[in-house]
This record gives C-alpha cells, sequence and structure tokens, in this order.
C-alpha cells in the first residue's frame, strides 16, 4: 500500500515536470529593464523593437543563446539571458500579489527593491549612492562599440554560442 | 508512520536541485494530500519550508540582484574614491561593454558598468549584476589592451557566475523569504519592511567582506579566469593577455599587502592554470596599442 503511494507521488511528480515544462517554453517574460529585439541573432543586429521589463513575448525558435521571439505581431532575436520562463507580474491588483508567491511568477518590485534601498540609505548615511548612480549612466552606444571592434580588427556580434 | 516516508522523500526530491522546485512540491504534496498520507495543512508547511530552502540565491531575480550590485558597489565606492578620469572611464567601458557582449550573461537587469578607484592597491571587484570597479594600481599591471581585457573579462565572468550571490549567507534570504511569503498579498511596512531591510544589509555585509576582505574560495578564481578566456576568444583578443598581466602584477604586487596579494590565488597559480587552458603565445596586437597609450595617459 505504501510502496504503491510513493509511486503514485513520484509518478505524479514527472507528469506535473512535463506539463510544466511543455506549458511554460512557448510565453516568456522580459527579465532585465530593456531588452532589444534584433533582426539578426547578433548585437550587430538592427533593432527591430526595445521591451521593458515584464513584457510577454511568444518563443517561436532558439538559436543556441539567441531566442527568435513574437511580440505584438512583429517577429526578432534576442538573447535568451534578457528572458526567463517566469511570468513576471507588474505591480498592479491584489490578485496578481497574492498569487505571485508561486513559482512560476514573479512579482516585479518585490523584495529587494527601490523601497529596501531607500530604507538602507536611510539606516546607512556614510554609504554613498552619488557614484553608482554616475556609473550606471554610462552607456556605451552599440554603434560606437562596432567602431571600436572594426578599428581594433576584433570580432563583432556577441553573444555568441 | 507513512507521513515520515513521505515528507523526507518530497524533500530529498525538491532538494535534488530540480529547476522547477516549487511546483513538484507542490505537486507532490498536492497528491499527498489528496491519497490522505498527509493532511492539507502539513501539505501547505512542506511547500512552505521548501520554498524557503529552495529558493536561496538562485530566487534572487535579475531586479533584486541589481538593488544588491547597487548597494554593494555604493559600499565599496564609499570606502574607495573613484578616479574621475572620464576620457579612461569611457575607454574602459568601451572595452568591458564589449566583452559583456560575448559573456554568457550579456543581458543582466541594468547592464555592465565600469569605473576606476583611485587607489595604486592592487584591486578590481564585481558586484552582482555588473558594477565593475577597477583600481589604478590594478591598470597599472596593463601593458595592453589585452591585458585590460583580460581583466575586466575576468570580472565579468564572477558576474556571469553568480559568485557575489554566492556569497550571501543563505540565512538572509529564507528570512527575506519569510517575510515576503506572509506578506505577499499587501504592501511592506514598518516592521516588515525593517526586516527585509535587515537581511538586505546582512547580504551586503556578507558580499562585501567576501570580496574586499576574505575573498572568493580559490575554485571560483579559477572559473572566473576559465569564463575569461572564453570572453576573450570569442571577442577576438588574445587570452593570453590575462597572463601578461599576471606577470606584471606579480612584479607590481606588495607582500603583505591587504589587496590582491590577500584576497586572490598566487599570480603564478593563476598563471600555471591559464596556462594548462591557453598555452603560451604572445599577446601583441600593435593595431590596439595606440588607442591603449592614448586612453591611459594620465594614470
Amino acid at each position: 500500500m505504501f510502496t504503491k503511494k510513493l509511486a503514485c507521488i513520484i509518478g505524479g511528480l514527472g507528469l506535473a515536470a512535463t506539463v510544466t515544462l511543455a506549458a511554460s517554453t512557448s510565453i516568456m517574460s522580459i527579465q532585465v529593464r530593456k531588452a532589444e529585439i534584433r533582426e539578426t541573432p547578433s548585437y550587430l543586429g538592427k533593432i527591430v523593437t526595445t521591451m521593458a521589463y515584464g513584457d510577454k513575448v511568444t518563443v517561436q525558435s532558439g538559436n543556441g543563446a539567441w531566442m527568435q521571439v513574437l511580440s505584438a505581431g512583429q517577429s526578432g532575436w534576442v538573447h535568451s539571458s534578457a528572458l526567463t520562463k517566469k511570468n513576471i507580474v507588474m505591480k498592479s491588483g491584489a490578485g496578481a500579489q497574492t498569487t505571485a508567491s508561486s513559482g512560476e511568477m514573479a512579482l516585479a518590485g518585490k523584495g529587494f527593491n527601490s523601497d529596501v534601498e531607500a530604507q538602507f540609505k536611510n539606516n546607512h548615511k556614510d554609504v554613498d549612492f552619488s557614484w553608482v548612480d554616475k556609473m550606471e549612466k554610462i552607456k556605451i552606444p552599440i554603434s560606437d562599440i562596432r567602431e571600436f571592434a572594426k578599428d581594433g580588427k576584433l570580432a563583432a556580434g556577441g553573444g555568441v554560442k | 508512520m507513512k507521513r515520515f516516508f513521505i515528507i523526507p522523500a518530497i524533500l530529498c526530491i525538491v532538494l535534488a536541485g530540480c529547476a522547477t522546485l516549487d511546483k513538484l512540491t507542490e505537486a507532490g504534496t498536492g497528491i499527498a494530500a489528496a491519497t490522505g498520507v498527509i493532511t492539507t495543512d502539513e501539505a501547505k508547511s512542506i511547500n512552505r519550508s521548501v520554498s524557503a530552502v529552495g529558493k536561496v540565491f538562485e530566487s534572487i531575480t535579475p531586479e533584486q540582484e541589481y538593488y544588491i550590485g547597487r548597494t554593494v558597489a555604493a559600499t565599496i565606492l564609499s570606502r574607495n574614491k573613484p578616479f574621475d578620469n572620464r576620457a579612461m572611464t569611457t575607454y574602459l567601458n568601451t572595452v568591458g561593454q564589449y566583452l559583456s557582449l560575448y559573456s554568457d550573461r550579456p543581458e543582466t537587469f541594468g547592464g555592465y558598468h565600469f569605473l576606476i578607484m583611485d587607489s595604486d592597491d592592487i584591486n578590481a571587484f564585481a558586484a552582482p549584476g555588473g558594477f565593475i570597479m577597477v583600481s589604478r594600481g590594478m591598470l597599472k599591471c596593463c601593458k595592453s589592451e589585452e591585458a585590460l581585457a583580460g581583466v575586466l573579462a575576468h570580472e565579468i565572468g564572477h558576474v556571469e557566475l553568480n559568485h557575489g550571490l554566492q556569497a550571501i549567507d543563505k540565512s538572509r534570504l529564507t528570512a527575506a523569504a519569510t517575510i515576503l511569503g506572509t506578506e505577499a498579498a499587501k504592501n511592506l511596512g514598518g516592521k516588515d519592511l525593517a526586516d527585509l531591510t535587515k537581511a538586505f544589509e546582512n547580504s551586503i555585509s556578507d558580499i562585501t567582506a567576501t570580496v574586499m576582505n576574505s575573498g572568493y574560495a580559490r575554485k571560483f578564481e579559477f572559473q572566473a579566469d576559465k569564463a575569461a578566456v572564453i570572453i576573450l576568444n570569442r571577442a577576438g583578443y588574445n587570452p593570453n593577455g590575462l597572463v601578461s598581466m599576471l606577470k606584471q602584477m606579480e612584479r607590481n604586487l606588495k607582500p603583505g599587502g591587504l589587496d590582491f596579494a590577500k584576497t586572490h590565488p598566487a599570480p603564478q597559480d593563476r598563471i600555471a592554470e591559464l596556462t594548462k587552458l591557453i598555452g603560451s603565445a604572445p599577446s601583441a596586437a600593435p593595431e590596439r596599442q595606440e588607442r591603449f597609450t592614448d586612453s591611459m595617459k594620465g594614470l
């Protein structure tokens, strides 16, 4: 009797895993603040559209590190490190917040967030964030990076596998 | 009696490191509860505790990693004055952000950013999420763009491999998960926010103490060197640039110093490991030397 129940549980776990994986492969969420969707699987590719944190995409195919995705009728490529299978729910509506503890769901802004950072700053007046703020603004345009690579006879494209 | 077998069985399966831990646990406890092996309350309790154990550093989303990284970087930069040189910082970010495109993790929540610290000590720190800080002393160990690329690729390797997040004591994240688990349905306030901030502060201390004082385990340093070799090869740099930097570092390090002398394996040990991977070949690249020399003026 006990063996039967254990077999049932283990079988159930296997089935649950299969169902979970099958159901979660087609729709993915953007897990970074901003992600560029490109015409080709390369950082050299022309930008088709830009997506924001929590936006959903339908995965059409994968090419190693790059995924071909569809969103709002536009198709393009994005690096897989910008994507998650979790359903990222933006902070709106109590219902979303209630269910967000599920492993398949992540509530944007939950946990260590700007409120916690503000509290930390309040407790640690000696820690100065001004240079981190400046540092974050340093973003070299991709056109400059391309030029830099070309001038230095380096590879170009990035995100290769 | 049966429940004493079922509960450990579920825990063992879950703790084995499956990617869908929570889902599997919920499924398993659901079945166990449905068959009367455990009660619904027991099933809920197992789900809660497994969730807390399973969701250690893997449970940190890139967004939360970003907030951790910002605060770690701010703490480091409050103790190490930045070197305010726009041309050199732009060059550093051009090399670094170019290299990041070739890592296994080119996309982090807020992207990769690089800054110079105004110190003759030989130091480089990678805060989670891609905040990378390199001292003037470290830059003085670099005699070419390849060597500089080697340093930056090594730090990108630490970010890619989540070494900073792994320095966080698991109890901090379990504490955070407990607060969030009970308060998921409403906005945090008062004591809960204070408790979560405490878990955050402890996490920051764990990381800064590791990167600034004790250093990572040797295996993490070798892993970061290995990741650097992959990044450098993909990007078109000769990975021997990292070896040439380490040879210079060996000459520049002061015995007993509180910098890389204390926190990293000896350069010769890293060189020995790297040589096994890449052999040895000159790393000179005349086409990039001029821009390197120009950009590093004023170091």
